[in-house]
């Protein structure tokens, strides 16, 4: 048992790498890896939670927009843009940007440097004065934008620059969006942040789902430029052919593999680098008064530090993984469909695995995101396969069976709520808890 | 005058029925949340699925009446198997409080533990609807669908806008009317209500009373619970039961209770119509009520909607997003700590 407590992380990390080995032999390494590979996104996403959950106790449940954001990076910054389409409505769609940046600044100009009553009504104003200045310039530009080839483009198009910068511009973005949620709702209670960023994810996603000018809204960006080699130059090309011959493998199971290896590596590095990075803080002077945040909100006001700017810092420091995190999912992707944005499995799901994982713990977070989505795509071949056990006594052809039998893949929401509720009520701390090694 | 008619008749179709109706869902399904919020000090995440739960029981129950071939024409079927579904999602509702917040009640965890347990949950019923009844949507109701139609009651008054009113919106309207009445007299008139608001205004004061806290939870959950599935089955009944749609409705209920100041059930109630009616209220389109009151010749050409009905829920998080930064107690002062 000691050996077990002084090593838990070893222990843990080796449990889970032996499930991954197992998938490897017995189903096929192809889905070991990409298993693998999600599992690295879902540990980013899970990290950027744990900074605002584990270091200083924020609500964060809009996971989900955030992920968004990074993935309509992912699309703005990889695709060529439609000249066609900028010449139809781009000026009309800019300008209304424009004044609504500008109508933003007057009224933080009205809201914080003027003072007296007037500031109110001056706000009405200003805001009714600034919408339909906009709307004016944004509804015949987005017309006219979307009416360029509809059936193929319909939107602005990208930058077109290479798709591993928009890493660092999807977490831009996203730490962007999450500093003015933070300013509204940071100086209120826990539970307006709760609510409110559930609510600002749902709208996020609503306005990619319908701004079709944007990212072609529900009907989908496809196609989405490759950091890595593409399967068929892979097996036209001769050295890769020589290569896959000394492994005695079938050429196009070892592109694929090759591909996804490629991706697992982009992937791993990232998350290392974001791992050292935070480890370092936690350890720093920076990551005690945030724990000291945290623990005593009260005491640590009265050292005299500004809880709120904290907050803010710590909120926008973990957006920004998020949103690396949803641009490394575009990217894998390779694909931006705003409908598989789910709450469920982009918000509660990172949720389950920081607190399985253990709060308050980097190692504990990337665990648990490791964990969870080996449990989400393995509970459905799973729990189908325990339907088929469960209704093997009832006739081949009965409907209950075959509406049990259909319904099975809903097993893996349940199954993670009762992991949730099990872990939170006997392992509070988590699989790794805050301060093991 | 006639046209100053017939705009008015267009307005309480489109608007202030349908903004009735959808606010008094809204409004129990706040009720719900507030109470949860203030007696046990949190924000129960699984408010839309326990509403979710209970409609689908009192849906499967409904799909057995109609089996049997047993109906109450004009009204729903649904509407005889209600208290079996509350009953039903009290007890799996109850059985949640045993097993999860209790423990976290003994160990006087942080309100945010339990937030994160009400998230199990969330997991947990999503789970078991999807198991038991699916994703897809249902459509439950049946009975007469209208007290009249818009062609009905044109031809009456002679008007060339019609009204129409929904066998579900009378509904609607009239059982939350008697529902809320009954609530705040039990809440503010029996010794059982006043120990609630007791328990809710101060916990070691009313246990010192003698008000025995177990059975507050347990009263609380119950009437949660019950307003929850009434809501649910009612909103169902109106439009139609999808297990997505409810754990949506999530935002606009949270909406309306933080609107109304959370903790204070007045507010909330209150606040559920105001999220509901700026619901409509935004996202309908104004031109043929404009049409009818300018002279001719002035007539918008365009739409005249100020969001696209897309946005819906946008304009709940809108609301909150202003109450929030006006007033963040909200319009009846709530709870503040």
């Amino acid at each position: 048992m000691r050996i077990f407590h002084d090593n838990r992380r070893f222990f843990c990390f080796g449990v889970m790498a032996l499930l991954l080995l197992a998938v490897g032999f017995f189903q096929s390494w192809n889905l070991m890896f990409q298993i693998f590979n999600l599992c690295l996104i879902s540990a980013v996403m899970a990290l950027g939670v744990n900074i605002q959950w584990g270091y200083v106790g924020l609500f964060n449940v809009g996971v989900m927009g955030f992920a968004a954001l990074g993935g309509l990076s992912a699309v703005i910054i990889s695709v060529t843009p439609v000249q066609e389409a900028w010449l139809a409505g781009g000026t009309r769609i800019v300008s209304a940007g424009l004044i609504t940046i500008i109508g933003a600044g007057l009224i933080a100009f009205v809201r914080y440097k003027l003072a007296g009553k007037i500031t109110n009504y001056l706000t009405v104003v200003v805001g009714i004065l600034t919408y339909f200045a906009a709307r004016h310039f944004y509804i015949p530009g987005a017309g006219a934008v979307e009416a360029v080839n509809p059936a193929l483009t319909g939107y602005l198009g990208g930058l077109g620059l290479p798709i591993l910068f928009s890493w660092l511009v999807g977490g831009l973005v996203a730490g962007c969006a999450a500093w003015f949620i933070g300013k509204i709702t940071l100086g209120l209670r826990a539970d307006y942040l709760a609510i409110a960023t559930l609510g600002i994810s749902e709208i996020l996603i609503l306005i990619i789902k319908n701004e079709d000018w944007l990212a072609r809204g529900v009907k989908n960006v496809i196609g989405l430029p490759r950091p890595v080699a593409y399967e068929r130059d892979l097996q036209a090309s001769n050295w890769f052919i020589n290569l896959a011959e000394d492994f005695g493998a079938d050429i196009i199971t070892f592109s694929s593999l090759w591909v996804k290896v490629s991706y697992s590596l982009l992937f791993l590095g990232c998350l290392v680098v974001l791992l050292i990075l935070f480890e370092l803080a936690l350890k720093s002077p920076w990551g005690r008064m945030m724990r000291a945040i945290r623990d005593n909100e009260t005491s640590a006001h009265a050292m005299g530090k500004d809880i709120v700017a904290r907050k803010l810092q710590v909120f926008v420091l973990g957006s920004i993984v998020i949103g690396i995190g949803g641009a490394m999912l575009t990217t894998l992707d390779g694909q931006f469909t705003p409908t598989s944005y789910q709450p469920m499995r982009f918000t509660f799901l990172i949720w389950v695995m920081v607190i399985v994982g253990g709060s308050g713990n980097n190692w504990g977070s990337i665990l648990g995101g490791f964990f969870i989505w080996f449990v989400w795509i393995e509970s459905e071949p799973v729990g189908l396969w325990l339907m088929e056990l469960i209704t093997s006594g009832l006739e081949e052809d009965s409907t209950l069976k075959e509406h049990l039998v259909r319904n099975a893949a809903h097993m893996r929401l349940l199954t993670m709520g009762v992991i949730l509720l099990i872990v939170l009520k006997y392992f509070p701390r988590g699989l790794i808890p805050e301060g093991t090694k | 005058m006639v046209d100053i008619i017939n705009a008015v008749t267009l307005l309480t179709n489109y608007v202030l029925l349908p903004g009735m109706t959808y606010g008094s869902h809204l409004g129990l399904g706040a009720l719900g949340i507030t109470l949860v919020y203030g007696i046990l000090r949190f924000s129960n995440f699984a408010h839309g699925d326990t509403m979710a739960f209970g409609t689908m029981m009192t849906i499967l129950l409904t799909w057995g009446l109609q089996a049997l071939g047993i109906s109450i024409y004009p009204l729903p079927t649904a509407i005889l198997v209600i208290p079996i579904g509350v009953v039903i999602a009290s007890v799996v509702v109850l059985g949640f409080d045993k097993f999860v917040y209790a423990h976290f009640r003994q160990i006087n965890a942080p309100s945010v533990m339990f937030v994160i347990a009400s998230v199990g949950i969330m997991f947990v019923l999503q789970g078991l609807i999807r198991l038991i009844i699916g994703p897809e949507n249902q459509s439950f109701a049946d009975g007469a669908r209208f007290i009249f139609t818009a062609r009905e009651f044109k031809e009456y008054f002679g008007l060339s806008e019609g009204l129409s009113i929904k066998v579900s919106q009378l509904m609607s309207l009239g059982v939350t009317t008697i529902l809320v009445a009954s609530l705040f007299w039990f809440l503010y008139n029996t010794t059982t209500g006043k120990s609630l608001r007791a328990y809710s205004d101060n916990r070691d004061l009313a246990q010192l009373s003698g008000i025995n806290p177990d059975r507050v939870v347990i009263l609380t959950w119950v009437i949660a619970t019950a307003l929850a599935t009434i809501a649910g089955v009612l909103y169902g009944l109106d439009k139609s039961f999808k297990p997505s749609v409810y754990f949506q409705l999530l935002l606009p209920i949270f909406a309306a209770a933080i609107v109304g100041g959370l903790g204070n059930p007045l507010g909330a109630f209150v606040g559920g119509f105001v999220v509901a009616f700026s619901e409509i209220a935004i996202t309908y389109a104004y031109k043929r009520f404009l049409a009818y009151l300018l002279p001719e010749g002035m007539e918008p050409t365009t739409l005249v909607q100020l969001l696209g009905t897309e946005y819906k829920f946008a304009v709940s998080f809108l609301i909150l997003v202003i109450v929030l930064l006006i007033k963040p107690s909200g319009i009846f002062a709530g709870k503040t700590a």
